[in-house]
């Protein structure tokens, strides 16, 4: 690690100001992104600001018909909560999915959606949950937030406090995990709405991405067994090539709706 | 920076790079946590913080100096072993041994978690009280990796302490 400034926000004004106070800086949560790729020199910063003493960050609640929760909290929270899992039980068993125990006591939501990493869980429940996301720049549509690969519409210095899950009327997500990793190989979380069906796909291509095909055929009340995504749009690596990740997206497809609840 | 760990309190003075791995490791003389992948990735660095367990290599000295930390070290001692430390000799759950300390750190944590009632992917969801099977033994432990595959005996001795209500 190169060397760095470590400073302490206690409210999001005083992130603010620490990281406009020149050079390159970081926010830091859980921060189990951010570090390895500081061993490994991708990530630099002359600034560290740990931004888990903010008061608030971390709360949960439900506001009509949204489920808020906040960019601090750690996924293994998420996962027992009793309000996350009385408003919206799919969302608390993705937390669960998440890497592995020691991981979800220390990694959060706002870290996990702002480094939009392809193969993450929670972008694909902020697609499939039509989500707002909150920051202390204004308000994002999850469908305006995730550009490609590791890249958000954040501006720099932008922070999120919390995430606004919309309440579906039934949803699902199904993920065949990398048996090592733990990462998705292909999850697809499928959300009903009184409106309209909602599905979103992560792991298979460079970034999330909603399979509107899918939410038609479920709107039309048509099967999804015949559906398959285009591989040349989708990821080969030495996991996986794009066929076989096309055809599990297919399969995900089908786990996540029998399960919906 | 002051930090408390295994009940004793540190002054130490730390470069803000240093992980609280290599702090326990390099400053401190406390050996017993393992570096193995430095990534977050095996868990053999494992250690409790406020009962929660973590990965120590993934975190920053500078950010836990308000925090109880406790290492393998201020589990048991060779005169007085830890219930699983002892269950992990009496039921040969290791090899090289590289990994247990983390493993052991790792599964005082999940008994604490598993008697909270908190769930994994293996318990029936709505049911309170978790049977500790092996499946649901091993689930919870993913995040510790043992490359002598010592996992048959891992689970045994963990089901023995976990059977003893420790």
């Amino acid at each position: 690690m190169r060397e760095f400034e470590f400073t302490r926000a206690t409210s999001l004004d005083g992130a603010a100001e620490q990281f406009a106070s020149g050079g390159e800086a970081a926010f830091i949560a859980g921060g189990h992104t951010l570090l390895p790729a500081m061993k490994s020199r991708l990530r630099m910063p002359d600034r560290l600001i740990d931004i888990t003493g903010i008061p608030g960050l971390d709360r949960i609640e439900r506001d009509g018909d949204r489920l808020w929760i906040g960019a601090t909290a750690r996924h293994a929270t998420v996962a027992d909560d009793a309000t996350v899992k009385s408003a919206i039980p799919s969302l608390a068993k993705l937390a669960l999915l998440i890497g592995d125990p020691q991981v979800r006591n220390r990694g959060t939501l706002g870290g996990s959606i702002t480094n939009n990493d392809p193969a993450a869980d929670y972008p694909a429940a902020c697609l499939a949950l039509d989500a707002t996301i909150e920051t202390t720049g204004g308000r994002y549509q999850a469908d305006d937030f995730f550009l490609g690969m590791f890249t958000t519409a954040l501006a720099d210095g932008e922070i999120v406090t919390r995430v606004g899950f919309r309440l579906p009327q039934a949803g699902a997500y199904a993920k065949f995990r990398h048996p090592a990793s733990r990462y998705a190989m292909v999850a697809v979380y499928v959300a009903r709405f009184v409106d309209g069906w909602r599905v979103a796909v992560t792991g298979a291509a460079p970034a999330v991405f909603r399979w509107t095909g899918a939410e038609a055929a479920l709107a039309a009340g048509q099967p999804t067994d015949g559906l398959l995504l285009d591989p040349s749009e989708l990821n080969s690596d030495i996991h996986a090539s794009a066929e076989y990740r096309a055809h599990l997206c297919t399969v995900m497809l089908a786990k996540a709706v029998a399960e919906l609840v | 920076m002051r930090i408390r760990i295994n009940g004793d309190t540190h002054e130490v003075d730390v470069d803000v790079r240093t992980s609280l791995l290599d702090l326990l490791r390099e400053h401190l003389g406390l050996t017993g946590s393992k570096k193995g992948c430095d990534h977050g990735q095996c868990g053999a660095c494992t250690v409790l913080i406020n009962g929660r367990r973590i990965n120590s290599c993934l975190t920053l000295a500078v950010m836990h100096d308000d925090d109880e930390i406790v290492t393998i070290e201020g589990l048991g001692s060779p005169a007085a072993l830890h219930p699983l430390q002892a269950a992990f000799v009496r039921h040969d759950g290791f090899q090289c041994g590289y990994c247990t300390p983390g493993q052991i750190c790792s599964a005082v944590g999940m008994l604490d978690e598993v008697a909270k009632g908190w769930p994994s992917l293996v318990s029936e969801p709505g049911t309170d009280a978790v049977a500790l099977t092996d499946e649901e033994i091993r689930e919870r432990m993913s995040g510790n990796l043992c490359r002598c595959s010592a996992y048959p005996n891992i689970v045994d001795a963990i089901r023995d302490v976990a059977g003893a209500g420790a």
